[in-house]
């Protein structure tokens, strides 16, 4: 058996990181929602007559379907430039005790 | 369409035999490899960003994100392009929720299937048996309704036979996938997520074209209808709460997919995995925008079709020229082939790795005169799964129909909570494990019998809440996991 498990169990790092990703792509997901949601109801409840309309097509689409994708592409873009760390993947960070 | 239609066909032709190619290097590649598993059903987890990022939207864009999902837009209009816009954040969700963690445990034990992590963290048989026969059930029956979508196209394009479009169709699926393994799966993933993108382009701007732009489309589609342009669609069909529980359906729950997921840790390091969560988010959203928005605004340019289903087919041999239409029509065949390799290849790990090697032949990953046995029966596996699924395809039997509407939520239900709290909770185990799978498949196929829809929503939210519930107190009510599962999961 490798060493590791019999002493008490440490964190591994890239773990902690992993958790912080995994956190920031829901927090994104949530906000992309946000901005789906109460774009395409906030503009397009109304009846038809009623609309504005962007590019010759209602609002509530080109804001809520066209702008939004961009924009979150932008923002994934971000979070991965700023939260996500360059970390190796294999096994085992330090002492590698044994071939797996 | 009686007659064989050449210009499409020889597009077509050039498109498979390139498909082919890429199979025989791939094969080249497997019979170089020091470890024939890994190389094989997960190509020696050397994905690169953009084969990563490809074969991900290539996976998740199935026939009915061209062949179901435009002819549903077709009737419902502008609403449904906007329930299909809630799969935007699937690739950063599925990516980066199992994330670097799920990688890395994936090489420390060495897995080359999804149930190779569930047995890694819940050590028990009767996890590992429920959710690979709810893979391999699912996946056959999945892989039944892909063939017969993608015969059909090629019928409707082509102007050959069904059963002649069936068989071709279904003998390069089998064939690549079988002869090149997972290397070729991906790679012809990644052909064909561009031959997509690209034939999505040409029809779009073969539509507006047809259309005499946007502002008359959209003026014709309010003539037959203005509720074509609203979120809600004709007669309120997409109330809120439906479109709210799409969310959970095409967008969360695709997390528990185990044919994306696999492809979660099959990436070679951090950076593959950062620029693929941006490439595949803005691919798969582009893809998932256009489709849909080439079949609510075909109606102006082709009215009153009878079966939705048709308009991008119809609509791309009328606005297209033909050479460019059967570049087209081998995106959706594309789609369809690259749902189908994804889950053949994992339906054939998993019999291999999950059942023939841990049931009847622990030690063939080493001994070599096993080794070479294990070698020839993955080959056969694989080709014999496609095969049952072809024959299947040619009659489908009543069984496999009514199996196809469960199988998307059905894995789910069975993967979605031992995935995620499997990773992330290390109170759960195994007992709890297996009161989420057999609730959350349970309550899964109750509920779409008893209730078309549960207060307005598809019913895989009451099936994932329950199944959550299910976990939570039975893992509670027994045991932690014992401490060396939580050194691989938790510790350095």
């Amino acid at each position: 058996m490798p060493k590791h498990t019999s002493v008490h169990t440490e964190a591994d790092p890239r773990f902690l990181q992993a958790a912080k990703e995994a956190w920031a792509c829901i927090v994104l997901a949530a906000l992309n929602f946000l901005w789906w949601f109460a774009t395409a109801y906030g503009l397009g409840t109304q009846p038809v007559e009623e609309y504005t309309w962007i590019w010759g097509l209602p609002a509530w689409f080109v804001w809520s379907c066209l702008l939004g994708l961009p924009l979150f592409v932008l923002f994934i873009f971000v979070t991965v430039q700023t939260i996500f760390k360059d970390v190796p993947l294999d096994a085992h960070l330090t002492e590698p005790d044994q071939e797996r | 369409m009686e007659a064989v239609n050449v210009q499409v066909l020889v597009p077509l032709a050039i498109y498979l035999g390139l498909i082919y190619a890429l199979a025989v290097y791939s094969n080249r590649v497997l019979s170089r490899a020091g470890n024939f598993l890994e190389e094989y059903f997960i190509g020696s987890r050397g994905m690169g960003g953009f084969v990563l990022a490809m074969t991900l939207v290539a996976t998740y864009t199935s026939a009915s994100s061209f062949v179901g999902g435009p002819g549903v837009a077709y009737k419902m209009g502008l609403g449904w392009v906007f329930l299909a816009m809630i799969q935007v954040p699937t690739a950063w969700l599925t990516l980066g929720v199992l994330g670097k963690k799920f990688a890395i445990i994936a090489r420390r034990v060495n897995a080359v299937t999804i149930s190779d992590i569930l047995r890694a963290r819940y050590e028990s048989r009767w996890v590992v048996g429920l959710t690979s026969l709810a893979l391999v059930v699912f996946f056959i029956a999945a892989m039944v309704a892909q063939f017969i979508g993608g015969a059909r196209l090629f019928e409707g394009a082509t102007g050959l036979s069904y059963h002649t479009g069936l068989f071709i169709f279904a003998a390069t699926v089998i064939l690549y996938t079988t002869v090149g393994g997972f290397r070729a799966v991906a790679l012809t993933d990644a052909v064909q997520g561009l031959v997509m993108v690209c034939g999505m382009g040409a029809l779009f701007w073969g539509l507006l074209h047809a259309g005499g732009g946007i502002g008359p489309i959209v003026e014709s589609l309010r003539e037959t209808d203005p509720a074509l342009l609203t979120p809600f669609g004709p007669d309120d069909f997409l109330s809120k709460p439906f479109i709210l529980s799409f969310w959970v359906l095409v967008g969360l729950g695709v997390i528990g997919l185990p044919h994306a997921g696999v492809r979660c840790f099959g990436y070679r390091d951090s950076r593959s995995m950062h620029t693929a969560i941006v490439l595949s988010t803005a691919v798969l959203g582009a893809v998932m925008l256009g489709m849909h928005l080439c079949g609510a605004l075909g109606r102006a340019v082709i009215p009153g079709l009878e079966v939705g289903d048709k308009i991008l087919p119809l609509l791309s041999l009328e606005v297209l020229p033909p050479v460019v239409a059967g570049l087209f029509l081998a995106g959706p065949l594309a789609a369809i082939m690259s749902t189908i390799d994804s889950q053949l290849i994992l339906a054939s790990a998993t019999l291999i790795k999950d059942v023939y090697i841990h049931c009847f032949q622990p030690n063939a990953a080493t001994d070599s005169g096993a080794g070479k046995r294990l070698h020839q029966l993955s080959f056969y596996t694989t080709a014999l799964i496609g095969i049952i699924v072809f024959l299947a395809a040619l009659r489908p039997p009543d069984l496999i129909v009514w199996l196809n509407l469960f199988a998307f939520g059905g894995l789910q239900a069975a993967f979605f909570w031992p995935l995620v709290l499997g990773l992330y909770w290390r109170r759960a185990n195994s007992a709890g494990a297996l009161a989420s799978i057999v609730v959350g498949v349970g309550s899964y196929f109750v509920f779409n019998i008893v209730w078309d829809r549960f207060w307005g929503m598809h019913v895989i939210v009451p099936t994932l809440v329950l199944g959550g519930l299910a976990f939570v107190v039975t893992s509670l009510g027994t045991n932690p996991p014992r401490r060396g599962v939580l050194d691989v999961f938790w510790g350095k």
